[in-house]
């Protein structure tokens, strides 16, 4: 009985059996490959664990260690507690939340109607089109030029200028467009012999059988808005409008103490160094939580992209 | 149909009526050949809706791409940003000075510094960065257990969708003065080290930094490339002798020179942009003499001594040796026999 339930466990890990013709792996080829694999993850993971670690430790703990706590001793979520209380850290969470949520909502209806736009070869203006973006992907106008049109659209202080000027990555696009080229005209005809616009085959049709490809897209795109704080340090003068990433350079590199928890720190239980690591695993964990999930269309994504493009 | 829409089924009539060749409105590539018969103004009617899908696309990056290159004038002008809110109105009323700022770059020897420290880096991450998700993909490629290959993709992935200020923050939790290296020199009785301000070794860290980011990510492309390779190949390979290595020399690596070629195109392309954001984000705490490139440098002389046709004309100076980088190294692939970005 065991081993009918086991069956199918073992057999994700085991290996598949090789081809005739192929070499049966040396112990040390296998182990030399498992070292080299095993240091590339233990060189990713070992500063995130860390970071994490140390981000729930008391003051306590923190103060034995020296400093990084590589073991932890005890589990406490009052860095995280300070933090989202109200004040600097939370309110900065939020803006970044909203802008990536709202940014990426807008990038997605814009590219993803551009990509059904240009799906169809032979349409009206297509090949310019198509010329005018991807000209874009060999120069670029340059930082100043940029910015004094950001001023002069009257962008500067508000949150549209965290989202316009980023919005289209003609990438992105063109990996979508890809992707549409490849289902089948048929079904979009027969759709429009039964009456259905163009927006509504995308919807009904089109969007549908592109999850994976949205996917990967949305998350490309959101990953652009929340890891971002170039234009919010260049178009926002006002502290309390910054987003998180920009708010995590204060405190982080500059070791500043977050507003209002200054007394906390020179006093209290609450470690400054467990504060500086509950910001990083607040920046890192939408992140880490969200992009395995799409990870395995990614190889999909990109080869459309490559190809078509 | 009860769900369509009238007004779209009036159009389709309309055109059906006059062109019995439109019937549908689709321009699959069969009928591309007929539809040029088509006249323009059928056609508009025919794609309007596509057109008006990509309107919003087109706007945003004629506003944001195209229309800033004008902005570039100022790099001829003594531009002073106090004559208004309105950087229009600014431009239209500041001195011209012809190429005036272009003769301060050139005689600016923080600009010099700022090219080389540009090069340098350009040419360890080539160095050093580059060969790196080859053999990765190499080797991942020649895991064969499925759920060993998926993990070790999911963490070799993870750190290109983090942020660079917070890559910059765990490296300087691990090397900084009050990092982690540090903490444990220090309890074995030697002295500390703060490797995230020390000039000397700045570039390297920051070659190590894209490494920790960006190598793993690079794989994907390459893993493309070999899963596209036949096996029969490995297989007939084998059939005549050849050993692991052998095949890999032989079939594996050819399969993976156009992709590399490709890349190495785009790499020299941007030569001149080596990680603007993770640069300036360390830029302060190791000083401009080993931490400024090109980009800080237009970023420093306009956004902050707010001398912006000084550093618009150096953005332009960086913005036309790229295009000619991007040229040369395309036409060097094709005469190498291999695709590049666009075709010949």
């Amino acid at each position: 009985m065991t081993a009918v339930i086991d069956k199918p466990v073992r057999k994700r890990w085991a290996a598949p059996p090789r081809p005739v013709w192929d070499e049966q792996p040396t112990k040390v080829g296998l182990a030399g490959k498992g070292l080299v694999l095993g240091l590339a993850c233990f060189a990713i993971l070992f500063p995130l664990w860390i970071v994490v670690v140390t981000s729930l430790s008391s003051r306590k703990t923190i103060d034995e260690a020296g400093g990084l706590v590589m073991v932890p001793k005890g589990i406490t979520f009052i860095a995280y507690k300070e933090l989202l209380s109200g004040g600097q850290v939370t309110r900065a969470t939020i803006i970044s939340l909203l802008v990536t949520l709202v940014g990426t909502l807008f990038s997605m209806a814009v590219s993803v109607l551009c990509a059904y736009g240009l799906s169809r070869t032979g349409s009206l203006g297509h090949r310019w089109i198509l010329m005018l973006l991807l000209a874009t992907m060999f120069f670029s106008a340059g930082l100043i030029p940029t910015y004094l049109l950001v001023q002069t659209l009257g962008l500067t202080d508000s949150y549209l200028a965290l989202i316009l000027p980023s919005a289209v990555s003609v990438f992105n696009i063109l990996v979508l467009r890809g992707f549409f080229q490849g289902i089948s005209q048929e079904l979009i005809d027969s759709a429009r012999i039964d009456g259905a616009g163009e927006f509504r085959i995308l919807w009904q049709i089109v969007m549908p059988l592109s999850r994976a490809v949205l996917a990967v897209i949305t998350l490309f795109y959101a990953v652009g808005y929340w890891s971002a704080w170039f234009n919010a340090s260049l178009y926002l003068n006002d502290q309390d409008m910054m987003p998180l990433q920009n708010v995590m350079i204060q405190l982080v590199q500059k070791q500043e103490a977050p507003v209002g928890l200054g007394q906390a720190i020179k006093t209290g239980q609450l470690s400054g160094l467990a504060v500086q690591m509950a910001v990083m695993v607040m920046a890192l964990l939408p992140v880490a939580v969200l992009s395995p999930f799409v990870q395995k269309h990614f190889k999909k994504g990109m080869l459309t992209g490559a190809v078509k493009g | 149909m009860s769900h369509s829409t009238v007004p779209r089924s009036r159009t389709e009539a309309d055109t059906t009526a006059k062109t019995p060749v439109a019937s549908g409105g689709a321009t699959g590539s069969g009928e591309k050949r007929r539809s040029w018969k088509l006249s323009l103004w059928l056609r508009f009617r025919r794609d309007r809706v596509l057109l008006l899908m990509t309107l919003p696309a087109i706007v945003l990056v004629l506003l944001f791409n195209y229309v800033p290159i004008l902005g570039n004038v100022v790099a001829f002008q003594d531009y002073d940003p106090y004559i208004s809110d309105n950087g229009v109105v600014s431009m239209l009323n500041s001195p011209w000075v012809g190429l005036e700022n272009f003769q301060r770059i050139f005689e600016d020897s923080a600009f010099w510094q700022a090219v080389q420290n540009t090069l340098v880096l350009f040419f360890l991450q080539l160095v050093l960065f580059f060969p790196i998700p080859i053999l990765l993909a190499l080797l991942i490629n020649s895991v064969v257990r499925p759920r060993v290959r998926a993990i070790a993709q999911a963490v070799l992935y993870l750190p290109h969708f983090f942020s660079w200020v917070l890559v910059i923050s765990v490296f300087q939790q691990i090397l900084g003065g009050a990092g982690l290296l540090s903490q444990l020199l220090r309890s074995h009785g030697y002295d500390g080290l703060d490797l995230m301000t020390d000039p000397n070794t700045f570039k390297f860290l920051v070659t190590a930094e894209t490494v920790w980011k960006d190598a793993g990510w690079g794989i994907i492309v390459f893993l493309a490339a070999l899963s596209s390779v036949s096996p029969d190949l490995y297989e007939a390979a084998a059939m005549d002798g050849a050993s692991r290595w052998r095949r890999m020399w032989h079939v594996t690596l050819p399969a993976l020179r156009p992709v590399i070629a490709l890349l190495l195109v785009l790499r020299v392309g941007d030569a001149l942009t080596v990680g603007f954001e993770q640069i300036l984000l360390q830029r302060d705490a190791v000083g401009p003499g080993a931490a400024e490139v090109l980009d800080t440098f237009v970023w420093w002389n306009g956004v902050r001594n707010q001398d912006f046709g000084y550093a618009a004309a150096a953005g332009l100076v960086k913005g036309v040796i790229s295009i000619g980088l991007v040229l040369a190294a395309n036409k060097v692939a094709h005469l190498m026999g291999e695709q590049g970005v666009y075709k010949k």
